[in-house]
């Protein structure tokens, strides 16, 4: 039987530039998480992240015949990361049957701040000149589902191979962490000063993350230790636009979406939001106890890399994929005492992983959730 | 597809279903005329973005004539799509940070700073617990929607779906065409390209 199969894939971000030097750079436990000042960008607090220096960027930019002049970074890094994952695969990014969905939470929104955006902060013309540098004739599709924008795309991306609108789609995303969306978060006091600690009792907010990470997805009978998106489910809360679901109601949805009442045993691990922020973690916990998951494994990977929003979905399932390939489950890093009120099966620590399948977890502003199953063949 | 209604809305006016409605305003004006003639009982409507705004009022008209109207489930999904994303709200926060000596960052317009909140509004109003997707183009795209919305109803929980175009450059300027579109349905019109391309040329 036919089904998404991964072809590719790629994370940059300030640990590495591949999936492999970042799958490696956090087992080790590293993290990108860095005090940034605020007065360097016009903000009144400094503020925790994880940020890309654009000119270490410059030679893979090069090497990948990326111009440096006429894109912005957000395309540029999209580019390469594109670029990269497209390498040895193949795969004519020319031909229209090929699908470029971008997972972007603010795109070029930095550019409101100068004179004259031309026309760049307009997030479906900065994806076209995306798709076009690889001679794509296909109109790109942007995905703007806030924070689950990158599982949202996956799951797009699915659907167009199951209806064979394409045969192949390429899922890319990231943000940049601008004074525009470093000062809205602030604004909502939702940013930590120091490295996040997702699920623990003394969390106190998340930190912005940059980076940008591509998968590319084909409909093929799969072999054996190919990557298969199983089935993805996105629902809402209902409830209201900034805050999540107090019985985590979209998320549970979006779980049973996928798991319904299948056996749990082959999952290695549920690969959560965990931004750590009170409320987010909280719902999370509740979601996942609803759905019977208190004993399987539960990790994250905002410790690393702190909420890097467009690449996030995209990202943190392809690390996942190294992880349950690796069989390890890589620690929660910056927990160390439960503080949800649903126990949930976490260590800081890496852990072995057993099973074949992962199930990764979203949650977004808007009331949005979404959940998708990953299973290795 | 099928759909069981239509609904046009334009600074210039709204047509429901195929039929124009009297209102006496325009731009941002008909938008509160119409909440305050048809809708009324969701103040929250005030608070919103220009983009929301417009979307609300949209679909409360669309929804205006389902009988019995649909609430609290999660066969209906809200899938839309525009070209300027949330921008309308986007340059309204930027200008509360434009400076660092006027630099008055607010949360309530921050959090309409993404055009997913339009959809979790819908979602909201009408206790929809479906798929909510928010997706933008480079310009008005009725094969790219239309390939969307085939997609979605590959949800096997989604039977029907709120459905459309909802473009919002600033308060005085939004370009909306939504449908009420079913998986399927007896009786009801058929949903295709050509259909949507018709109601948007009304």
């Amino acid at each position: 039987m036919k089904q998404a199969v991964k072809i590719s894939d790629n994370v940059i971000s300030p640990l590495g530039i591949g999936t492999s030097e970042n799958f490696l750079a956090i087992k080790d436990g590293k993290s990108a998480l860095r005090l940034h000042s605020g007065a360097e960008r016009d903000i009144p607090e400094d503020f925790c992240a994880s940020i890309i220096d654009e000119d270490s960027l410059k030679e893979e930019y090069l090497k990948a015949g990326i111009p440096e002049d006429g894109y912005t970074p957000f395309e540029k890094r999209l580019m390469l990361s594109v670029s990269l994952a497209l390498h040895g695969t193949g795969i004519d990014p020319s031909s229209d049957k090929v699908l470029f969905i971008i997972s972007s939470t603010k795109g070029n929104v930095d550019l409101l701040h100068t004179e004259d955006p031309a026309g760049r902060e307009y997030p479906g013309y900065s994806a076209k000149r995306v798709a076009s540098f690889f001679g794509n004739p296909v109109p790109p599709v942007t995905v703007s589902n806030a924070c689950i924008s990158g599982l949202s795309a996956q799951i797009n991306a699915v659907r167009e191979l199951e209806t064979g609108h394409f045969d192949t789609v390429i899922v890319t995303g990231g943000d940049i962490q601008s004074r525009f969306i470093v000062s809205g978060f602030q604004s909502f006091k939702a940013l930590s000063k120091e490295p996040c600690k997702p699920f623990d009792a003394k969390r106190d907010g998340l930190n912005p993350g940059e980076a940008a990470a591509t998968v590319i997805y084909s409909w093929k009978e799969p072999q054996k230790g190919d990557w298969v998106a199983v089935k993805g489910a996105i629902r809402n809360d209902a409830n209201h636009i900034s805050g999540p679901s107090r019985t985590g109601e979209g998320s549970f949805r979006a779980l049973m979406a996928v798991l319904g009442d299948a056996d749990r045993s082959d999952l290695a691990f549920v690969n959560v939001h965990g931004t750590a922020t009170l409320y987010n973690d909280e719902m999370e916990s509740i979601a996942l106890s609803r759905a019977g998951l208190s004993e399987v494994p539960v990790n994250g990977y905002k410790g690393y890399y702190g909420h890097t929003m467009g690449a996030a979905g995209i990202m943190e399932s392809v690390l996942s994929m190294k992880a349950v390939e690796e069989g390890v489950i890589i620690g929660m890093r910056g927990y160390s005492e439960c503080g949800v009120s649903a126990p949930l099966n976490i260590s800081a620590d890496n852990r072995p992983a057993s099973g074949t399948s992962f199930v990764k977890l979203l949650s977004g502003f808007g009331g949005c959730n979404a959940a998708m199953l990953f299973r290795k063949v | 597809m099928k759909y069981s209604s239509s609904v046009r809305v334009t600074p210039s006016g709204i047509v429901l279903n195929e039929k124009r409605l009297a209102f006496a305003s325009s731009g941002e004006d008909l938008l509160v005329e119409a909440y305050r003639k048809q809708i009324g009982d969701w103040p929250k409507f005030f608070k919103m973005d220009p983009l929301s705004k417009a979307g609300f009022v949209s679909s409360e008209l669309l929804l205006s004539s389902e009988e019995p109207r649909k609430h609290d489930c999660e066969d209906r999904a809200v899938i839309l799509y525009n070209r300027s994303g949330s921008l309308a709200d986007d340059r309204i926060y930027e200008g509360t940070i434009r400076s660092k000596e006027e630099f008055y960052p607010s949360p309530a317009v921050f959090v309409y700073t993404l055009p997913n909140i339009l959809t979790g509004e819908i979602a909201i109003r009408n206790k929809y617990y479906g798929e909510t997707s928010f997706s933008v183009l480079e310009e008005f795209d009725p094969t790219t929607m239309i390939h969307g919305l085939e997609s979605a109803f590959l949800d096997p929980m989604t039977a029907s779906a709120i459905f459309g175009w909802v473009e919002c450059g600033s308060e005085d300027d939004f370009d909306v065409c939504l449908f009420l579109v079913h998986k399927e349905g007896e009786g009801l019109k058929d949903f295709d390209e050509k259909e949507f391309l018709r109601i948007w040329k009304i």
